[in-house]
């Protein structure tokens, strides 16, 4: 793989007993690109963004990310598992930013952005609480570092999550429909936060039903059905002109 | 346009009702009422009470020394409880098989088991070994494997008749049975954290060890102190059991011995009643202080109410209702 590929996925499988989620997943991601997944649910977008950080193991196929795979190593030919240890190291340096916030409720928005920096990697508790408040100030949130995430709206909850992500540096951001739980008026302000990021040059994989913002941020468009990418490309030829007779019928649907 | 509207109305006559009339309740009120009224004639005039004998001697210095055994005895029970219960909790949720059998095995044990019978038992422990003492397990036998007698190797001993004296087996029996109850409440609560905040510390690099203990274990105590205060009280009341241990420094044995010795028995057992009622209500008390700090960031639907109503206020929306009404 070439140096400036962030993520890179070849041929992934992965079953849940009988149910094959996954059959066959290819994908290159370069730094700094923003990759939106969109599909029908239970198309596998998920599951497939939860194998990039191990959340769930592969059943088979490779996952790489800044060139170190995945969850295991490869040594004379074989694979061996990664200690849980190593794991974690490999996902501290991948954000990911889920559907339903999963906000630490008894921690305020100051605390909870400065848990994983505390915690994983030992940053003094001063240090790592006037980081956070800085990335809350990014995503807009300065006058809420003390609240309990149960005070915020969904669409603050969010981007605290978000800053939480960040407050560990991560390489790649992952996103799991992070505008699918919030109320419609409140999705724009995800959004913008987003675009931030994206301006500033994160890589990010992005599974969204925001065909907008697809168009308007994405470099790359993967249209994913029945665990297998149908049809990618520029986001803007695939909305404008897709090619599969599946995309079009999703596309009519959304659009 | 339409509040303008709504205001010309005129206002009809507000309703005068003959409310619903329930007379059921006020003979409940009676009946109960005649009743309070016997129990209070029953403890001023009846003289098998003794008030005077009995307040002389609940407060003698042995009984005071009961008390202090009774919770000291409460709260090293509960801590042994705790920590083991946590541990077998943990076990019981374990992916490895065998862990998780063990822990099944021991709460079914322990909580089939009255804690009378129980302790009753453990103070008939040392029929059992003579002397404890820490080594190679099995070394006589594995010796006897290789043709040689009476290997020995221990390196410490103490006499059971040493260690196993009423405090340690009575801590023992109650730890042990409380850890069993402590770890299915500790279970449960684990188990009612969501687990996309497992999910979401993970994703952030944390270990397991430090998800369980910062992010798990915080958020489970909202569900684990309420029931893990009603057992410190249960166990308040159970180390009266410490009788059949026995063990001599608590509040039970005191007042039952004194009983037993001047022949007037049931005021020393309303004597009993009176202590346990005093100290289960303390830790009522401290149990409503506990549930408040684990409750932080929840409870507070109210605060974030009150919040709302004032932004809406400041961008001139509706107006926050000034007789706060529900």
């Amino acid at each position: 793989m070439t140096a400036t590929e962030m993520v890179r996925a070849e041929n992934v499988h992965k079953s849940f007993g009988h149910l094959e989620v996954l059959r066959g997943i290819d994908l290159a991601v370069a730094t700094g690109q923003v990759c939106c997944v969109i599909g029908p649910s239970g198309s596998g977008k998920s599951t497939f963004l939860r194998c990039i950080n191990h959340l769930e193991k592969v059943s088979a196929g490779r996952i790489w990310v800044d060139g170190e795979l995945v969850g295991y190593r490869e040594r004379a030919g074989k694979l061996h598992e990664l200690r849980e240890r190593e794991v974690a190291e490999q996902r501290s340096r991948v954000g990911m930013v889920f559907q339903r916030f999963n906000l630490f409720p008894h921690k305020t928005a100051v605390e909870n952005v400065a848990e994983a920096p505390v915690c994983v990697q030992h940053e003094p508790r001063s240090a790592a609480r006037a980081r956070a408040a800085e990335l809350l100030d990014r995503v807009g949130l300065a006058d809420k570092l003390s609240t309990y995430p149960g005070q915020l709206s969904g669409g603050q909850q969010q981007r605290v999550a978000i800053a939480r992500a960040l407050a560990m540096k991560p390489k790649v951001m992952l996103f799991d429909e992070p505008t699918s739980a919030l109320d419609p008026e409140l999705v724009g302000e995800v959004l913008d936060v987003m675009k931030d990021l994206a301006r500033d040059g994160m890589t990010m994989i992005v599974v969204t039903h925001e065909i907008g913002f697809a168009r308007e941020v994405g470099d790359l468009l993967v249209f994913m059905d029945e665990g297998v990418i149908v049809e990618s490309g520029e986001p803007r030829d695939v909305i404008a002109n897709p090619q599969h007779n599946r995309t079009k019928a999703f596309l009519a649907k959304v659009l | 346009m339409t509040a303008e509207k709504v205001a010309e109305r005129v206002r009809p006559e507000p309703i005068r009702a003959v409310p619903v009339r329930h007379p059921g309740r006020w003979v409940a009120v009676a009946v109960l009422a005649v009743l309070v009224a016997m129990f209070a004639h029953l403890l001023a005039t009846n003289d098998a009470f003794k008030w005077s004998f009995m307040v002389d001697n609940m407060f003698r210095p042995p009984v005071v020394e009961g008390v202090r055994g009774t919770l000291v005895m409460t709260v090293a029970a509960m801590i042994f409880g705790v920590v083991f219960g946590v541990v077998v909790a943990i076990m019981r949720l374990s992916t490895n098989p065998i862990l998780k059998s063990i822990a099944w095995v021991y709460t079914w044990f322990f909580r089939a088991i009255p804690r009378l019978v129980l302790l009753a038992a453990f103070g008939n422990l040392g029929i059992l070994w003579s002397r404890l003492e820490l080594g190679v397990p099995f070394d006589t036998e594995i010796g006897k494997l290789f043709g040689i007698a009476d290997v020995q190797l221990r390196f410490w001993g103490i006499s059971t008749r040493d260690l196993l004296v009423g405090f340690v087996v009575g801590l023992l029996g109650l730890g042990l049975s409380e850890a069993a109850y402590m770890a299915e409440i500790v279970r449960a609560g684990i188990q009612s954290v969501d687990p996309g905040q497992a999910e979401a510390s993970a994703a952030l690099g944390m270990n397991r060890g430090q998800i369980l203990r910062r992010i798990v274990l915080p958020q489970a105590m909202r569900v684990i102190i309420p029931p893990t205060g009603n057992e410190t009280i249960a166990m308040l009341k159970d180390t009266s059991l410490l009788i059949y241990v026995p063990v001599t420094a608590e509040l039970f044995f005191r007042l039952d011995g004194i009983g037993k010795r001047t022949f007037l028995p049931f005021p020393m057992y309303v004597a009993a009643t009176l202590w346990y009622l005093f100290l289960t209500s303390i830790l009522l008390v401290g149990q409503f202080y506990l549930e408040r700090y684990f409750s932080r960031g929840y409870g507070q639907g109210q605060r974030a109410t009150m919040r709302l109503r004032g932004l809406r206020a400041e961008q001139g929306g509706l107006r926050p209702d000034p007789g706060g009404a529900p």
